[in-house]
């Protein structure tokens, strides 16, 4: 019990840094998603080879070695002197993006062919396709894979705590080192985890539910 | 271009539009990549010295090493992870009340935890002395197993129920029925999600970079530390290899799941074949409802095939891509 009590301020440091990773990297991931998925269903082939590039590098890439990469060839060649935090975000949020980019494309396409002929055939604009029937739908399809995204984002914050930023991963390094019982760290850390990712979890709940249609 | 969704066939307008935008495109990629490549240059990462380093045979031999232990790893975790999974999975469908509420919470609960943090503890000895190597494989197989024992549970799920009724009928014992009639079936349909998710198993080998297990990504760094040309490190010229030999690895086997996933749509065996999509992470103590694979749910509308959903009455919901994880 004492580890948690003894340092409470280091685990809410830890915790409030997790989440920090987790919604700024979310966010770089999100824009990056849908620039990636945009240029993927694009009717410009480079762009559609670009994306399909950038997917395909980055899902079979280990995390580990997006974040090398950053902390120790992103400085050294394009921008010096940046921030740990900074770098991590930008490692998580790169990786995280290809499957952003994957999840909105495959709920494009789970909308059916007709809808869209349809569309077009009762005299829709392009934008009235694309607001009115296009993705509405697609939306709906790509809410449960995002939650399930964001956990995996949550999960491989982690990995930022073992390169120089403050998180709970950190804080059970940190507190490994003063001596602690592993297994107490280990289920305070876990327990903060829990929560997270069962907020974010709620929160994808609440907005599928809220989306659902009868169709 | 064909039409799809988004966009009608192009007329003339449209056409001369895209020749635009492609222009514009291939030029701002190559902008791109020209840029990076000048600022490469102009730090000196392209000198030859720099990347002779890798026609030393120690250095060969260490790459090869660091090859030979990430495969170890992700040899033993897989063939690791499929036990434990088919354990999980086992207790998870059982009759007993106690063992399937165990399978679940341990499943749920290890399944949320960052794969980092399990490593991490048992690294640092939260059940005894560990060596980095066993701390790295019994994470990655504790982590997998549960994801891979969720998916065989989908794959179960999505056998259809006359299968199981008929051999209960003809007098199979449980162990039959499971062993016999419904593990075949699931393995079978969920064969391209476990090599996917097999593919994640063998990225995640690289977390032995943080507990210090000689791994690919461990012998980089120290291969960059160590041999310094000129006062430089050649940290570029080691992640450049090291990257490509892990790209490589994770397509190949990506491939693989890609091309199972193609021919079982093909076959006339009445399987339908899971999508290649790594299975989704959610969360979930005791939540059964929860659904496994969204984004198998979400995948593009399946070919009607033998076998496939619009297979006819009898077998209302056959496919994975309905059933995954909601029936119980």
């Amino acid at each position: 019990m004492n580890v948690l009590t003894d340092n409470l301020s280091l685990f809410r440091e830890g915790f409030i840094g997790t989440v920090e990773l987790t919604v700024v990297s979310g966010i770089i991931a999100l824009v990056l998603g849908v620039i990636i998925a945009a240029f993927r269903v694009s009717p410009v082939p480079p762009l559609r080879v670009f994306g399909t590039v950038w997917v395909n590098v980055l899902r079979n890439t280990p995390l580990t070695l997006l974040f090398l990469v950053a902390f120790f060839i992103l400085p050294k060649i394009l921008f010096p002197d940046m921030d740990s935090f900074v770098l991590g975000v930008v490692a998580l949020g790169f990786y995280t993006s290809s499957f952003i980019a994957e999840a909105l494309r495959s709920g494009i396409n789970t909308v059916p062919m007709g809808q869209a002929e349809a569309a077009r055939a009762i005299g829709m604009s392009f934008t009235q396709v694309m607001r009115v029937v296009v993705l509405p739908q697609a939306t709906r399809a790509v809410v449960a894979p995002m939650g399930s995204i964001f956990i995996a984002l949550t999960k491989n914050s982690a990995i930022a705590g073992s390169f120089d930023n403050v998180d709970l991963f950190n804080v059970a390094k940190t507190l490994s080192n003063d001596g602690y019982d592993i297994a107490m760290i280990f289920l305070w850390i876990t327990v903060a985890y829990l929560v997270i990712t069962y907020a974010i979890n709620g929160a994808f709940r609440l907005l599928e539910h809220r989306m659902e249609v009868a169709r | 271009m064909s039409a799809s969704v988004l966009f009608d066939a192009p007329g003339p307008k449209a056409k001369v539009r895209n020749r635009i935008y492609s222009v514009v495109g291939t030029a701002a990629v190559l902008g791109l990549i020209v840029w990076v490549v000048l600022r490469l240059n102009e730090k000196g990462e392209f000198e030859g010295a720099l990347w002779d380093i890798f026609n030393y045979s120690g250095i060969r031999e260490n790459i090869f090493e660091a090859l030979l232990a990430t495969l170890k790893a992700f040899a033993l975790a897989a063939v690791l992870s499929l036990v434990f999974a088919v354990v999980l999975c086992v207790g998870r469908l059982s009759d007993h009340r106690v063992v399937r509420w165990a399978s679940v919470i341990f499943i749920d609960l290890f399944r949320s935890i960052p794969l980092l943090i399990t490593i991490f503890a048992l690294w640092v000895g939260v059940v005894g002395d560990m060596t980095p190597f066993w701390a790295l494989v019994l994470g990655l197989s504790i982590y997998n197993g549960c994801v891979q024992a969720e998916v065989l549970r989908a794959g179960v799920n999505a056998v259809p129920k006359g299968q199981r009724e008929a051999a209960y009928a003809l007098g199979m014992s449980k162990t039959q029925v499971t062993a016999g009639i419904l593990f075949p079936q699931a393995v079978r349909s969920m064969l391209p999600t476990i090599i996917s998710q097999l593919v994640v198993t063998l990225k995640d080998t690289s977390l032995g970079y943080i507990i210090l297990y000689p791994e690919l990504l461990y012998s980089a760094r120290l291969i960059a530390n160590n041999t310094p040309v000129n006062g430089t490190y050649p940290f570029v010229q080691t992640v450049v290899v090291v990257g490509a030999i892990y790209i490589a690895l994770c397509m190949a086997l990506s491939s693989l799941a890609t091309w199972i996933e193609k021919r079982g749509r093909r076959a006339k065996t009445g399987i339908v074949v899971a999508a290649a999509a790594e299975p989704a992470e959610t969360p979930g103590v005791l939540d059964a409802a929860t659904p496994l694979g969204p984004t198998v749910a979400a995948e593009p509308a399946k070919p009607a095939g033998p076998g496939g959903p619009e297979d006819g009455p009898g077998r209302p919901d056959s496919g994975p891509s309905g059933s995954v994880g909601k029936s119980d």
